[in-house]
């Protein structure tokens, strides 16, 4: 037994721990707080399993965004009234709970029985990678050998800022999104917003730039350039885009489209779509990484401002 | 035992609580937390196969490592879209839940926030 096996289990121990609060918490906004402190806890694990692009991801995305995100709903969503806080019968309730452990032993059985040699793919990344011209295998995969996922990805994130927009009232439409600016903000996270984004920034540049060789890429970047501009929203220095801003729409897009552009290009320069002709494999994939950025970093501070609302900054303090 | 294990064992743990969080609680916004916590637990299940594929000097396989960070970012755009929904929702209706049967706060009575 080695020295991190204690660690292991304490980590394990704590997160199933947090789980559980996010579950039992009585009140929804205290959910939200063990949710964030749960996802840190979870990059954590990600790191002893040797993710550390993964860890970077769920500690940013998964708990960071995500977090700040359910925290506003929870104190934007009126309460709820005891006839709707009631749980369900206590029947159905066990009933539940032998169903969910069924499914958690059933998982279980799957972890321990496992194939040994376990099967991978590793020694197939890494014999390619070369050719791409990137070090880092994660992004290798995410970038040449699957970059169809990548690209549908990308365009997932625009059909949820569509579908998130299209919830505005109509009488709200061409307003600006108001999720984020709820409250006069206090002169102490003013100041923060002022002298937090120069760094922000230039971290959330410098994990794209990483992302190649090492841990980081394009969504890691991207989350941390999305929290600066959120952080900024919030303290009210500067307000979300219209709606109808036509720059915003073209920034929200300008991404998918670089990939869609390059992606067919290979259709003719090197017989696949997707494919990168030889020897422009690195260039090309910084080209595109440094586009989806920028789109990913403006759709998830847009997700995060929520649909348009019409201009009545006062009407929901009523 | 090896952190593998150890972590897949937690992975099933946390597909099972969420599980029963989406099933038993009323409130939508708790769903939605329950939801991703199942998630998460899908998400360190591939990350068991991963740590347990690593191979060629890398710390884990990297196709699964891809597909964990393709599934965060649409796991992200998805709860944003519900959280969205249950928003408006709650401004149409004055109800925080999902149970129809229920009828919510008048308009004019409700407080929108808290």
């Amino acid at each position: 037994m080695s020295l991190t096996a204690p660690v292991d289990l304490g980590l394990a121990l704590l997160l199933l721990g947090l789980a559980v609060w996010v579950i039992a918490a009585s009140a929804t906004y205290r959910a939200a707080e063990g949710f964030i402190a749960y996802g840190l806890v979870l990059a954590l694990v990600w790191v002893r399993l040797g993710s550390v692009d993964v860890a970077l991801t769920e500690a940013a995305l998964g708990s960071g965004l995500t977090g700040l995100l359910l925290l506003r709903a929870a104190a934007r969503l009126p309460p709820a009234d005891p006839a709707e806080r009631a749980r369900p019968a206590k029947g159905v309730r066990v009933l539940a709970g032998l169903l969910c452990a069924v499914v958690t032993a059933g998982l279980a059985a799957v972890v321990l029985l496992l194939p040994e040699p376990a099967p991978t793919l590793a020694p197939a990344a890494a014999a390619s990678l070369p050719a791409t011209g990137v070090g880092n295998p994660v992004t290798g995969v995410l970038l040449a050998y699957r970059a169809v996922d990548t690209l549908g990805e990308s365009i997932v994130l625009v059909l949820a800022l569509i579908g998130l927009w299209s919830l505005a009232p109509d009488a709200a439409w061409g307003g600006r999104p108001g999720a984020l600016t709820t409250a006069p903000a206090g002169s102490a996270l003013r100041f923060l917003a002022q002298v937090l984004p120069p760094f922000g920034i230039l971290v959330g540049i410098h994990l794209l730039w990483v992302g190649a060789d090492h841990p980081g890429g394009k969504f890691q970047g991207a989350t941390v350039l999305a929290a600066m501009w959120v952080l900024v929203i919030i303290a009210g220095l500067r307000r979300p885009p219209p709606v109808t801003s036509r720059a915003t729409r073209w920034l929200v897009v300008v991404g998918s489209l670089i990939f869609v552009g390059i992606g067919a290009a290979g259709i003719w320069l090197a017989e696949a779509f997707l494919a990168y002709p030889d020897g422009l494999a690195k260039p090309l994939i910084l080209a595109i990484e440094a586009a989806l950025t920028l789109s990913v970093a403006v759709i998830l501070g847009l997700l995060l401002a929520g649909p348009p609302e019409a201009e009545r900054p006062t009407e929901r303090r009523s | 035992m090896s952190e593998a294990t150890l972590f897949g064992l937690c992975g099933a743990a946390l597909v099972g609580l969420g599980l029963y969080g989406l099933i038993c609680h009323p409130g939508a916004l708790r769903k939605i937390l329950a939801f991703n916590l199942i998630g998460s637990g899908v998400f360190l299940l591939f990350g068991i196969v991963a740590r347990r594929g690593a191979a060629s000097g890398f710390g884990g396989d990297p196709v699964p490592q891809a597909l964990v960070i393709t599934g965060l970012v649409v796991a992200f755009a998805a709860t944003a879209l519900a959280v969205a929904l249950v928003l408006r929702l709650a401004q149409t209706s004055g109800r925080t839940g999902l149970d129809p049967e229920r009828p919510g706060q008048p308009e004019g009575t409700r407080r929108t926030e808290s």
